[in-house]
């Protein structure tokens, strides 16, 4: 236990004095360091800009306020839209997850060569944000939902196929042996021993994906993409604000309606 | 036989749910994938010209591009640091006001709703706002990164700090400690591997983030990657992609090596 010494008297202190200049020497290198990004981060800042945004936020909020509600029936369409497209992009995500975190998981991968490609699948899908997604596929699609529900797709395949695969891996090795051993093929064991076992959570991860994807589809039309965003970049365009908190207001009561429900449902399904 | 069909624990035993949620669900579907519009024309066209695209992405092109390249990456990558460095020291306040055993009432539900209506807007949204107010540019994207990471671990380590051991702050409450040293003997050892543990999870998440916010003006290498699809130029596209993905997978190693370690 480290204690101090002072002025003749034994104290407890939490932490040696090496652990402090280990942790102050931390501290120290990772603040140069903050300030050395600080700089380059900000050399094209131009302050005069900054220094305005209190009087411009100020501005800008004055004008977001009261939301223009007679906006209201122009959004219920592409609302519908974006719960379309992240249940669609959910549902497409799931159907294609399901081979690739077959192929992943250690227990039922046929080859060494499959499960790298299966994990490479994961891995591309994981790493590029749905809005990267969306700028390609709208230009290869040309803008719409269409673009919009590939581009969730896309992006849940690696999240989907990472969780189930993950789950599969967990499954009891005793079951899988137990089928094996009434003689069953490749196809009855996953049928039979590891569906069962690895259904609850595959359902879980697929709503709370669902809930992230009502999320990430509010802003797939900034690209083009369909949904409530290309209402959003529209507006913030005309600098109609009015409309633009009505817009925030309509995706934040969504995206909390999404958690709701997906929560809900997930603890039914437990 | 019978079937080995998995079934949540409402539907066991009451088959006429299953065939509501099927009919409710069905029905759905032919809704759902008749409001999409898929024009075939246009996706024909769309084949011929993902055959280029694909093959311009394959054969990446890092060179005629590297400054912009680099500029954008050193952009995101300072962005990244600065912010969750900001964003952490801020959250500490907020996590601290939304542990119900720490703050008083009113605080405790201001600081929940304001971080949790903060969580429930996305990132680009954010960036967006801020991008209105302060410009084009990075400074937007930095501030966008800091609400994100305040709303992030406030919520996360205020709920860290509700499950503290209370038997702990009870004893050094005991001796007569004022709330300042209750907080700093009692509840931050308890709740510091975990501090330490979301902050590097952020950086990596935020670096996820700051590789977009370019696309809507928010500063790094986003606005590069919306250049360079806007030009047609899928090799650059292509190459920055292959970069973005493996600084990605680099800091999401390290933050759960970090993790691993202190958790």
């Amino acid at each position: 236990m480290p204690l101090s010494q002072r002025a003749g008297k034994t104290a407890w202190v939490p932490r040696t004095p090496l652990q402090r200049l280990r942790s102050a020497l931390g501290l120290l290198a990772l603040l140069v360091l903050t300030a050395v990004a600080w700089n380059i981060v900000t050399q094209d800042t131009n302050w005069a800009f900054v220094q305005d945004a209190f009087y411009q936020g100020g501005r800008l909020l004055a004008r977001m306020f009261p939301p223009d509600f007679a906006y209201l029936p122009a959004l219920v369409a592409p609302l519908i839209d974006t719960v379309n497209i992240a249940t669609l992009g959910t549902i497409g995500a799931t159907i294609l997850a399901v081979p690739v975190a077959l192929g992943a998981a250690r227990n039922t991968s046929p080859h060494p060569v499959v499960r790298t490609l299966s994990l490479l699948i994961i891995v591309t899908s994981r790493s590029v944000h749905s809005l990267v997604w969306a700028l390609v596929l709208v230009f290869v699609f040309g803008p719409g939902t269409f673009a919009g529900v590939l581009a969730i797709t896309l992006r849940s395949i690696g999240f989907i196929g990472k969780l189930l695969y993950e789950a599969i891996e967990e499954v009891d090795k005793r079951t899988i042996e137990a089928v094996e051993s009434t003689g069953a093929s490749r196809l009855q064991r996953i049928v039979y021993a590891i569906v069962p076992q690895a259904m609850p959570q595959f359902a879980g991860t697929v709503l709370f994906r669902w809930d992230i994807n009502i999320r990430e589809s509010t802003f797939l039309g900034l690209v083009g993409a369909g949904g409530i965003g290309i209402l959003l970049d529209v507006n913030v365009n005309a600098l109609t604000f009015a409309r633009v908190s009505l817009i925030l207001l309509a995706i934040l009561v969504l995206v909390l309606i999404a958690e709701w429900v997906s929560a809900l449902v997930r603890s039914r399904i437990r | 036989m019978t079937s080995p069909a998995w079934k949540p624990v409402w539907m066991r035993g009451r088959p006429w749910w299953h065939w509501l949620v099927l009919g409710i669900a069905v029905a759905y579907l032919v809704f759902a994938f008749s409001s999409i519009n898929i024009d075939i024309e246009r996706i024909q066209r769309g084949a011929e010209r993902s055959a280029r695209l694909l093959s311009q992405f394959l054969t990446p092109d890092f060179v005629s591009r590297w400054t912009a390249i680099r500029t954008g990456i050193v952009e995101s990558l300072t962005m990244t640091l600065v912010a969750t460095v900001i964003g952490v020291v801020l959250s500490v306040p907020f996590a601290l006001g939304a542990a119900a055993n720490l703050a008083p009432k009113p605080v405790y539900l201001f600081c929940r709703g304001l971080l949790s209506v903060l969580r429930s807007l996305p990132e680009v949204i954010i960036a967006i706002i801020f991008v209105v107010m302060m410009g084009f540019g990075p400074f937007a994207g930095l501030l966008t990164l800091v609400v994100s990471t305040i709303a992030f671990i406030g919520k996360l380590l205020g709920e860290a700090i509700e499950e503290v051991d209370a038997r702990q702050v009870e004893a050094v409450r005991a001796t007569g400690a004022s709330w300042l040293q209750v907080v700093r003997i009692a509840i931050v050892p308890q709740i510091m591997p975990r501090f330490m543990g979301l902050s590097v999870y952020r950086l990596d998440i935020n670096f996820r983030e700051s590789t977009i916010l370019g696309i809507v003006g928010a500063g790094g290498i986003g606005g590069t990657l919306r250049t360079s699809m806007q030009r047609y130029d899928f090799a650059t596209a292509a190459a920055i992609l292959i970069l973005v993905i493996a600084i990605v997978l680099v800091l999401e190693y390290v933050s759960g090596f970090v993790r691993a370690r202190i958790q």
